[in-house]
């Protein structure tokens, strides 16, 4: 009969209205301002550069290697490769990014850096509150702004860095323990009595880094 | 301006592209006709920034009346260049690209585009990856068509009630992405031999009750539309699209099955690992309006059968191809196609390598623009107020119209 | 009680005595057109920011709730944007009527209020034949629409305004019609004796026109002519704004926009303040004993329900096609309303029937009339033309 539908229509839009005033999923709006939701430990929005250690600068893991300039797609990343060596967070001595901006109006937050990065230089930020009423120079992010601590990557994305942190760890132990070996080796060739023991260890690098991020 | 109306020969009936038979049934009738005024024909450029013209389209439409007479589809307002970028850019760099074609469906996207890229380089896809795509790929067609049918009763002038509903819905499966992949419509979650990273802890369950508590949902929605009468008067024998014209305009997808055809890649060329999964593919008898909503309705209950198999039964497992690499992907030279079931179509990636790290070739086959090519076939003879609901009905993206 | 029922217009009289005797006419006009404004200009407001929240909360959205306490504010704001929003006229606008446009919108809706009882002895002006004023002045508002269409020059608001003209004058027809029975039952054109008539009690029951069969489908028949009379979903086709963007309203802007949601408004609140008086009992208490509280709070409280009903409805519905529309209107409504005055005229002279049961067989006689037209005309609408539909499945 001519009316029904709509009679169930309108029970429908009655039941949502009601629901409304009791059900939390008939009222799913979050009310910004005051209420956020917490981020998703995987969501992802601008990069940053991490940095260990205390000194922002030279704590960067970067190297300035610009495999994430000549990977990202809008070309947003702009590097400039430093002409000496300064020592890292290790002390190790490193070539450093003279330059390191980000244009994050040309920016799609697409995560190709962060995936092509072999040193987990550059990761994946969860702010996205980066309104300013200035289009140009609040908009080009410095090198200095980027770089963020390794602790807030951790508060961020907990298991990605742990497992970072996990396998920066190991590769470092293993470099250690193929530089104690070689001095060791060395020696013993210094000695030149005794056999040494294998110096042979596994690859360093990034190379054969999982593409999980 | 206005165009003289002479009564006479319907001076637009001849400039149709193709459907010129669909063209003479729909045109006012060639003898004078006792009953006309004289009136003069208006004018009309709908768009490319009128409310309903979902995103930067527009339509020059002549009106007899309200009466459509001629319609001339115009896009490219949203044209991005992408196939050229795409050239230009690595095979890595052109994923995140196509999230932004269908901006409504990701997945999918990076599904048919990855799906080329791996035939070009002979890339095998683990089970694992696999049972996510199809996962990821059913959601996307869920909400593909939840936001669909919300859009369409906004042109039908509902006032957002069921727009709000599907977008409630849609949430739940944009958190699901987000916490998947990092992000709600951007995904670029897949690459080439696999997906991009390890389903988070919980997801499993997560996707589990989305997708259990999606059939009430359904229910709901189909209790407020489906018997509605305004709705079924609205929709019912307008926008015709006749089955033969459907097969020779190439229109794929829902519109296709809504004409009467059966016709669904996931079924041809079980790519993927469709062939695993049961579900119907349902089709409806007259082509108009009405039928393409309840066949997209009809096709989101049984995407959800699928769902339930796949989230049970998906194993443990790589996700990526060990062969695959991020940095240095260079195909051998030879070519490829690609092609996949979206939500809107047949969505094809066609591909042709010469051995460098740009593909030499890159083409999409966009199911909205071709879907779009028969709107003046099934707008013509009807009023304005149909013009809308049919665009609608169409389903289309403009950033995969224009690319 | 009494007091506080007669409290308005007591403090009129109390008003005009203060005033010099050759200025009292003076006084008595401003004291009932004043209120009058006052209380609809803010029903108004009240209906927009309430017809938001009902609509955020029907989508499951909050609606507005930033400016003020709950976002009760909200008009204020609103109103004040419109005020300082820059005014536009087209280039090419026939400037002078394009300006008159909201005038002669609002003002019409305005005077239909004069009629209207909202209360016992609170009528501004009790004419003989106010049924018919009520009309005649609400219909001009159609030349308000085509003036706002013709004169911004602009396709749409022309189109907009053809449906605006085409739409009310056919929904006017079916919307006297339903007032025909009122009248032939009551024997008045007079609004306040239509109340009159609907004032006595049976058994604690209100004798309204509303519980009789005639006067029930009359009333939804009223209210459905009436919903597309002062254009409101699903009849809102000529500002549809997902297909001629809004209509005959395109080309406003400002506080003359502001002026024809006014005016929309407040013809809905007429149509709304008619239908009350016509069926509902007008000022009328629902049940005896409540007899002597305030007639003007049963006349708001009727108003504020009819209103949540429309609101209810535009939350609910798609919008119909212009042809539909018109389908809607002659074939289904005018029949309708045709076969509602048989039985009105059938229930009032079966009135002198004295068996048993006679009242019950007068409802079934009379609604099953009304039902049989109604699922007949129903069926010859829609449904023939398309039978229900299985979907199969492919292979």
């Amino acid at each position: 009969m001519l009316g029904t539908g709509l009679i169930q229509g309108l029970m429908e839009t009655a039941k949502n209205f009601v629901g409304s005033y009791h059900d939390e999923a008939r009222l799913v709006t979050v009310q910004y301002p005051e209420e956020k939701i917490p981020a998703k430990e995987n969501s992802r929005n601008f990069p940053f550069l991490v940095y260990d250690g205390e000194d922002p600068q030279a704590g960067l893991r970067c190297v300035a290697c610009q495999i994430c300039e000549k990977e990202c797609p809008p070309k947003c990343i702009y590097i400039v490769k430093s002409k000496d060596k300064k020592p890292d967070y290790t002390g190790k001595a490193q070539l450093y990014p003279a330059t390191f901006d980000i244009d994050v109006s040309v920016c799609m937050s697409c995560q190709i850096c962060v995936e092509v990065c072999p040193f987990d230089a550059i990761k994946m930020d969860q702010v996205f509150e980066l309104s300013t009423s200035d289009r140009f120079a609040t908009l080009l992010l410095k090198k200095t702004t980027l770089a963020k601590p390794n602790a807030y990557f951790h508060q961020i994305h907990p298991t990605d860095a742990a497992e970072i942190d996990g396998r920066l760890a190991e590769e470092k132990r293993k470099a250690e323990e193929k530089a104690k070996a070689a001095a060791a080796a060395k020696a013993a060739a210094a000695a030149a009595a005794t056999t040494g023991t294998d110096p042979k260890a596994p690859p360093v690098g990034g190379a054969a880094k999982s593409p999980t991020n | 301006m206005s165009l003289t109306s002479t009564g006479a020969a319907n001076p637009f009936g001849a400039l149709s592209a193709n459907g010129t038979e669909s063209v003479q049934r729909f045109s006012r009738s060639p003898k004078p006709d006792p009953g006309d005024l004289g009136g003069e024909l208006l004018e009309v450029s709908m768009g490319p920034h009128h409310p309903s013209t979902h995103g930067v389209f527009r339509m020059d439409v002549v009106l007899d009346g309200e009466t459509v007479v001629k319609l001339k589809p115009v896009f490219g307002y949203l044209h991005r260049n992408h196939e050229k970028i795409a050239e230009n850019t690595s095979y890595l760099g052109s994923m995140p690209y196509t999230d932004r074609l269908d901006y409504l469906c990701s997945m999918t996207n990076n599904w048919a585009y990855a799906l080329s890229v791996e035939k070009l380089a002979g890339l095998q896809v683990p089970e694992r990856a696999q049972y996510i795509r199809v996962i990821t790929a059913e959601l996307t067609r869920l909400l593909n068509h939840t936001c669909l049918i919300g859009f369409l009763l906004q042109d039908m002038g509902a006032l957002g009630t069921p727009m709000m509903y599907a977008f409630r819905e849609r949430e739940k499966i944009l958190d699901l992405f987000e916490s998947l992949s990092g992000a709600r419509m951007m995904c670029n979650y897949m690459r080439f031999g696999g997906c991009r990273c390890e389903l988070p802890k919980h997801w499993l369950e997560q996707a589990r009750q989305v997708v259990e508590d999606f059939p009430h949902f359904l229910d709901e929605f189909e209790a407020l539309l489906t018997g509605n009468e305004i709705l079924l008067a609205r929709s019912q024998g307008v926008g015709v699209l006749p089955k033969d014209l459907a097969i020779n305009a190439s229109i794929t997808g829902p519109m296709l099955r809504a004409a009467g055809v059966g016709y669904d890649i996931r079924k041809v060329d079980n790519y993927g690992i469709y062939e695993r999964f049961e579900f119907r593919v349902p089709i409806g008898a007259h082509g108009d309006v009405f039928d393409r909503y309840m066949v997209r309705v009809l096709e989101m209950r049984e995407s959800l059968g699928i769902l339930r198999k796949a989230l049970t039964d998906i194993p443990e497992g790589p996700i990526m191809d060990p062969k695959s690499k991020l940095r240095g992907f260079k195909p051998k030279a030879g070519e490829a196609y690609g092609r996949i079931e979206g939500p809107k179509g047949e969505l094809g990636f066609y591909l042709i390598s010469d051995g460098s790290a740009n593909p030499f070739r890159y083409r999409v086959r966009p199911p909205s623009l071709i879907n779009l090519t028969v709107l003046e076939d099934m707008c013509l003879g009807h009023n304005v107020a149909d013009v809308v609901i049919i665009l609608g009905s169409v389903d289309i993206v403009l950033g995969e119209v224009d690319r | 009680m009494e007091t506080l029922d007669q409290i308005f217009v007591l403090a009129k009289h109390w008003l005009v005595a203060r005033v010099p005797e050759p200025l009292a006419w003076l006084a008595t006009i401003l004291l009932s057109i004043g209120p009058l404004i006052t209380v609809f200009a803010s029903c108004f407001a009240i209906t927009t920011i309430v017809e938001r929240k009902a609509l955020g909360r029907i989508q499951n959205r909050f609606g507005p709730n930033r400016v003020g306490p709950f976002g009760l504010l909200q008009p204020l704001a609103d109103g004040l944007k419109m005020l300082i929003k820059e005014d536009l006229v087209p280039a090419q606008a026939d400037k002078v009527v394009h300006l008159l446009a909201p005038f002669a919108l609002v003002v019409p809706a305005w005077l239909t209020f004069s009629v209207l009882p909202f209360g016992r002895n609170m009528t501004v002006i009790d004419l003989d034949a106010g049924l018919l004023f009520f009309f005649a002045v609400g219909a001009s508002s159609e030349l308000a629409v085509f003036m706002a269409g013709w004169s911004s020059r602009n396709k749409y608001a022309l189109m907009g305004a053809m449906r605006g003209i085409a739409q009310m004058i056919s929904y006017e027809v079916p919307l006297v019609l339903s007032t025909v029975a009122v009248v032939m039952s009551v024997g008045s054109l007079s609004l306040p004796s239509i109340v009159e008539a609907q004032s006595a009690y049976v058994f604690g029951m209100p004798t309204w026109h509303v519980f009789t069969p005639w006067g029930l489908s009359g009333f939804i028949l009223f209210l459905i002519a009436g919903a597309a009379e002062a254009n409101r979903a699903p009849f809102d086709l000529p500002e549809a704004e997902s297909e001629i963007i809004a209509g005959y309203l395109t080309e406003y802007s400002g506080f003359k926009y502001a002026l024809f949601f006014m005016g929309e408004y407040l013809g809905l609140f007429a149509i709304t303040g008619m239908g009350i008086t016509l069926f509902l009992g007008g000022w009328t208490a629902p049940v005896s004993f409540l007899a002597t509280t305030p007639s003007w709070f049963w006349f708001f409280a009727k108003f504020g329900a009819i209103i949540a009903l429309f609101i209810w409805v535009r939350g609910t519905v798609p919008r119909l096609r212009m042809d539909q529309l018109m389908k809607f209107a002659w074939k289904f409504l005018v029949p309708l309303t045709l076969v509602n005055l048989v039985v009105a005229a059938f229930w009032h002279f079966s009135g002198t029937w004295q068996f048993p049961g006679a009242i019950f067989a007068r409802w079934l006689l009379g609604a099953g009339f009304i039902g049989g037209a109604y699922v007949t005309l129903g069926r010859a609408l829609h449904t023939n033309q398309f039978p229900p539909r299985v979907y199969a499945y492919a292979e």
